[in-house]
């Protein structure tokens, strides 16, 4: 087991010039992924709790360490506390060999010993070799690396990610997601990864927290957040496509579950008994929660929420075929989205203007208490 | 030639480079990192001298220097001389109107620094000075050279303010420039000649090599590219 050495735990709040009201919590040893749109505060967030500027209010504390107390008028800087951080864009410095960048965060270590750890950081990262070249002879994925050995090389409290997937090439992503996954494994400080990218964020984090307008909405496990939003808000934002709106009909705790009408269908759906009966309310499937049935094995009724409606639109994207049904009864503007494997859309006669049968997990459906639409 | 006005001049724009590097690096620091209410009036001050006539400048500082003024009194009861028509305010002048020429290209400089790199200069641990000396005067010394060059040349070429300020006293406030006039004045035009040469070749061998020290850096680093 790794050990555990620090937690980090921060409140921070600020009216301007980028509002802040966000609370942060993650263990050490764990990755939390901070996600939300640009603009969201995700980079302030990480500013303010590395120490690169003082919020109006708060706190930050790493560990048995105060870093920030704005109660007890206490603020260490960058300098002072021990961060790792990876800004989007990397900010290696130019004129400094790669060895350079690496040994230029080992202010504490006596001279002779900084180009021999250095070396060693750049082996960890698989760097070895390039140590005597400049940032910009370094492709995208090598300076990334370059960024992360050198956020390492201050033996960091905790370690900060600003998007760091956003400059390099898909192909280098996907190789570079394994190594960080890697790497994670071997640390045992909390990371904090800004994204946009909810697929990075469930590919590699413990944990998510959901910020909007520097606030944060919600947080918890990645898969809890994912498939159950506290708020329409938090559903959007983490690009839930199928949110309809039902009443409750009626809750059965002997069967354990909650019956939702939506228009004129009942769907079987967790129980939620502090959900009022007949209250409207908002519910949420992600896409894999729906299941197409099979054309020559006609099922209704065998499976769990069969509904049925008229494809409006099938689009292939490689071995995944993206799917919209408009339910049936429902209007037009209802639609449903899910996924399917594309051989499994050709074999089934998924294509526009014809008819499916799909399946609604009900422990894939997910309730949430009515908003009216601001 | 007159030898003596040209060590003078060397002495002034060494001695004004000795005030300004310094002065020149963390003014143009400062005005290039911080964002303030005012800003743009300090900046704007900065660079008067750069489209004052410079017997204006020489105006204002000889009366406010002056014996007259309460500055050039304290200055003569603590110093026991004047600063006018002596050395220290000709170098003072001469800081004053060259500013603009050390400030702004080292701003510029530094502006071209990213915050990012200046962020991570801090999670690293460096201290101000540490960072200052390891990562951003070596990103922006072609900016401070310039700077510098343009200062050193500048001074060596003033002529209405140190005139105003100094007077022509040989020795001590005859600059090269001051005295190719008087040269010319007297019309022994073979030395106003030699002098005015030299002082050509000076400058445009300054700006020259700033020229070619410049192209190389940046060549030095498109050449590894990859």
């Amino acid at each position: 087991m790794k050990p555990v050495t620090s937690d980090l735990v921060a409140t921070l709040r600020q009216n301007g010039p980028v509002p802040l009201d966000a609370e942060i919590r993650c263990p050490a040893g764990q990755m939390l992924a901070l996600v939300g749109p640009s603009g969201s505060g995700k980079t302030t967030l990480l500013r303010a709790i590395a120490g690169l500027f003082r919020p109006q209010q708060g706190m930050v504390k790493c560990g048995e360490q105060t870093w920030f107390d704005s109660a007890a008028n206490r603020f260490l800087d960058a300098r002072q506390r021990r961060v790792g951080y990876v800004p989007q864009h990397f900010a290696l410095f130019p004129h400094m060999t790669v060895l350079g960048n690496v040994m230029a965060a080992m202010q504490d270590k006596p001279n002779a010993q900084r180009a021999q750890a250095a070396m060693a950081m750049l082996e960890r990262v698989n760097l070895a070799g390039l140590e005597s070249r400049l940032p910009r002879q370094l492709s995208g994925g090598q300076q990334q690396r370059v960024a992360v050995a050198r956020a390492l090389a201050r033996e960091p409290e905790i370690l900060l990610l600003d998007e760091p997937f956003s400059a390099v090439d898909r192909a280098t992503r996907e190789r570079l997601y394994a190594e960080l996954a890697g790497l994670k494994q071997s640390l045992s400080v909390p990371v904090l990864m800004v994204t946009h990218d909810l697929y990075e964020a469930m590919l590699l984090a413990d944990r998510l927290t959901v910020l909007h307008h520097g606030t944060t909405l919600q947080s918890g496990l990645v898969h809890e957040v994912v498939s159950r939003p506290q708020s329409l808000d938090v559903a959007r934002l983490i690009g839930m496509r199928n949110v309809f709106t039902g009443e409750i009909a009626a809750h059965q705790p002997e069967h354990g579950r909650t019956l939702l009408r939506f228009g004129e269908r009942l769907l079987e759906t967790p129980h939620r008994p502090e959900l009022a009966l007949n209250s409207r309310v908002h519910w949420v499937i992600p896409v894999e929660g729906v299941i197409l049935h099979r054309r020559d094995k006609p099922s209704r009724g065998e499976y769990e929420n069969p509904v049925e409606g008229i494809v409006v639109q099938a689009r292939a994207l490689g071995e995944t075929t993206h799917v919209e049904l408009q339910l049936a009864g429902q209007g037009d503007t209802t639609r449903l989205a899910f996924s399917v494997p594309t051989h499994s859309a050709m074999r089934n006669g998924v294509q526009p203007g014809a008819q499916a049968v799909v399946s609604l997990r009900a422990a894939a459906i997910h309730l949430i208490k009515y908003q009216p639409e601001s | 030639m007159d030898s003596q006005a040209l060590i003078l001049s060397l002495q002034l724009a060494a001695a004004t480079l000795l005030v300004l590097l310094p002065l020149g690096i963390l003014l143009g620091r400062w005005l290039a990192t911080r964002q303030f209410a005012g800003k743009i009036v300090i900046e704007t001050a900065l660079a008067m001298p750069l489209v004052l006539p410079p017997t204006v400048i020489g105006y204002f500082l000889l009366v406010s220097l002056g014996a007259g003024s309460r500055l050039g009194q304290w200055y003569t009861q603590t110093f026991g001389q004047s600063l006018v028509f002596h050395f220290s305010g000709l170098l003072l002048a001469s800081v004053l109107v060259n500013l603009p020429f050390a400030i702004q290209p080292a701003q510029r400089a530094f502006e071209a620094i990213s915050q990012d790199v200046r962020d991570a200069a801090k999670c690293c641990g460096m201290s101000f000075w540490r960072a200052l000396w390891h990562i951003e005067l070596p990103l922006a010394w072609p900016g401070v050279l310039t700077g510098m060059t343009l200062t050193f040349a500048h001074t060596l070429g003033e002529f209405g303010v140190v005139l105003m300020v100094g007077g022509s006293i040989p020795g001590e406030t005859q600059t090269i420039s001051i005295s190719i006039y008087d040269r010319v004045q007297a019309l022994d035009f073979d030395s106003a000649r030699q002098m005015s040469l030299l002082l050509l070749a000076i400058s445009f061998g300054l700006l020259l090599t700033v020229s070619l020290v410049t192209r190389y850096s940046e060549r030095r680093h498109e050449a590894r590219d990859i």
